[in-house]
């Protein structure tokens, strides 16, 4: 029972010959440098007015959820930083979280702090991308470098804590996977200590350019309304007026001891998307300062010998840390039978591990929610009626990842 | 371990929670099953109800759909399970429901009337387990390329594909 549906099908039938219809079809992407990656949209358009706008996605599909299921828990983690490759940290805690939950195993605070540390590096990491690549689209192109030169220092920040500067696999189930080294609090505090004054400088040199205003102004609008039916999470759920962020609200990995300011704007508009992950970043900035200030000291592991790898030292000396070693890398960890959901802020919006267990110590289901997936459903609602040209202003206001799109 | 508090024990427990007390008094016998595990609640419904009930839920305050899943528990039956996960904001509490889809009939209302974002999501479980969903307005492969043959994440389906 295959069915053959195109894409096409969905758009107003094509004008018979001789007909007054004015509409055409323009195919966007894949390979499109304002997609931000292999995103195809089939626009309809009458003239210069957007009438339909539809996404084809799936370019990037690599079946992650059907090979986590083929591997342990603990190998799972390397698979999660390769959905969002701008934010893996915030995957790596996702994942691990959802796998604590089942788990219920207790995290110790000096772990918890650094992954809160390393997880707003990573939204400020990723931010800045978003930042340079949104200007760009829109044809301001300086911003793009001076992003990037802080971009790089969160990079080499990663590569000095877990060795790579992308995929960085740094957290584990239970904790962490090495002690940070001794100088990463320094450094980040050097780098802390310059960020906001850059966030000063992206500002001034957009917010003197009359076409970045014109072009993201009462561009893209999404009601509150529209932006809940539509799934819509993360900075343009608050852009549109609704007060939620899961940081917050719902918090996790000890979020509820820090103090910080939820960015949110009514204007619902590209513009009011650009405020609030700037506010936000700064934001960001705040939540490091205060990690930093008050990093407790203590292990950065579970005490859970059964599914945390043990210590290179002890392995060579203690007998039962030679056998978990042993167990742990060649039969993985069994999980108790059960289901768990698992969310997390991530810089793009709620992002959701669903996990099952069905008590082997290979998961059984890993389900991915990831926040772009629901918020390129609004697309339609944001372009229609628009400029083509506006299309680039929206896709980038949604800050997409095809990574995790497509997963 | 502890042996999994029955049904009725956990409705009793839960009574306050308004996604049951709406669902027991607006839509009776159609929680199949009621489970509490980790802190999180879920709700089995049957499948004909799972429209109805996503309204009843709507309504109760669960305004957020965040996630359509589905879990391929081949070979038993009933084979799949469709689960929703549902957030409310006024409330900070989520609920799981879940709907058991057997494969004799692979198909279940599509909840899209109730919540427009579960267009891809019903979409995504329909290209990788071919669960079909009635009412949905645009039932299309979203991953897999159109002609593409089989569900890939179904449990029968091998890893690595057919060669």
């Amino acid at each position: 029972m295959t069915e053959f549906v195109g894409t096409s099908t969905l758009l107003t039938p094509r004008p018979t010959e001789g007909s007054k219809d004015t509409t055409m079809v323009v195919n966007m992407g894949p390979q499109h440098p304002s997609t931000h990656g292999v995103l195809r949209l089939v626009v309809e358009i009458d003239g210069e007015t957007v009438l339909k706008v539809v996404p084809d996605i799936g370019y990037l599909h690599t079946g992650i959820e059907k090979t986590c299921e083929a591997k342990f828990y603990q190998q799972v983690v390397p698979m999660t930083d390769r959905i969002d490759y701008l934010s893996p940290m915030s995957n790596n805690l996702c994942y691990c979280l959802a796998v604590e939950k089942l788990l219920e195993i207790e995290i110790p605070q000096r772990a918890q702090w650094i992954r809160v540390l390393l997880n707003e590096l990573t939204r400020l990491n990723s931010h800045l991308v978003w930042l340079g690549t949104h200007a760009m689209d829109i044809g301001a192109l300086t911003v793009f470098l001076y992003t990037f030169r802080e971009r790089e220092e969160i990079l080499r920040i990663f590569e000095h804590v877990s060795g790579q500067r992308m995929m960085t696999s740094y957290f584990r189930v239970g904790g962490l996977a090495l002690e940070p080294p001794l100088d990463l609090f320094d450094r980040i505090q050097k780098f802390l200590n310059i960020l906001p004054e850059r966030i000063d400088e992206y500002q001034s040199l957009l917010m003197g350019n009359p076409i970045w205003i014109h072009r993201i102004k009462g561009i893209g609008h999404l009601s509150a309304a529209d932006a809940i039916a539509l799934g819509v999470t993360g900075p343009p759920l608050r852009a549109s007026g609704v007060d939620w962020d899961l940081r917050r609200d719902m918090p996790y990995s000890s979020y509820e001891k820090f103090q910080f300011k939820v960015p949110t704007s009514t204007d619902g508009d590209v513009w009011a998307r650009y405020m609030v992950r700037v506010e936000e970043m700064r934001e960001s900035v705040k939540i490091c300062q205060q990690a930093l200030d008050g990093m407790p000291e203590g292990d950065i592991k579970a005490d859970a010998p059964k599914v945390i790898l043990p210590d290179r030292e002890k392995m060579k000396t203690q007998m039962e840390s030679l056998i978990y070693h042993f167990k742990i890398v060649t039969e993985g960890f069994p999980v108790p039978a059960g289901e768990v959901y698992q969310a997390i802020e991530s810089p793009r919006g709620e992002m959701g591990y669903y996990v099952v267990s069905d008590g082997t110590a290979k998961p059984y289901r890993v389900h991915m929610r990831n926040p772009t997936f629901a918020t390129l459903q609004a697309l339609q609602t944001m372009c229609a009626g628009r400029l083509i040209a506006d299309v680039v202003a929206v896709i980038g206001s949604i800050d997409i990842v095809l990574g995790e799109i497509d997963r | 371990m502890n042996a999994t508090p029955s049904k009725d024990a956990v409705l009793e427990v839960h009574a306050q929670n308004r996604a049951i007390s709406s669902l027991l008094s607006s839509l009776p016998g159609s929680v199949q099953d009621a489970r509490f595990d980790r802190q999180e609640l879920t709700l089995t419904i049957g499948k004909d109800q799972i429209r109805a009930a996503c309204e009843v839920v709507q309504a109760a305050g669960y305004n957020f759909l965040v996630d359509v899943t589905c879990v391929d528990w081949y070979p038993s039956e009933p084979r799949f399970q469709v689960t929703y996960h549902i957030l409310s904001h006024s409330l900070r509490e989520r609920v799981r429901l879940a709907a058991m889809v057997d494969s004799i009939d692979t198909s279940i209302d599509s909840i899209t009337p109730v919540w427009p974002s579960a267009n891809f999501y019903e979409r995504e479980v329909w290209d990788l387990f071919g669960v079909r969903f009635h009412g949905h307005p645009n039932l299309r492969r979203i991953m897999m390329p159109d002609e593409w043959e089989g569900h890939p994440l179904r449990k029968d389906y091998p890893v690595e594909g057919y060669r």
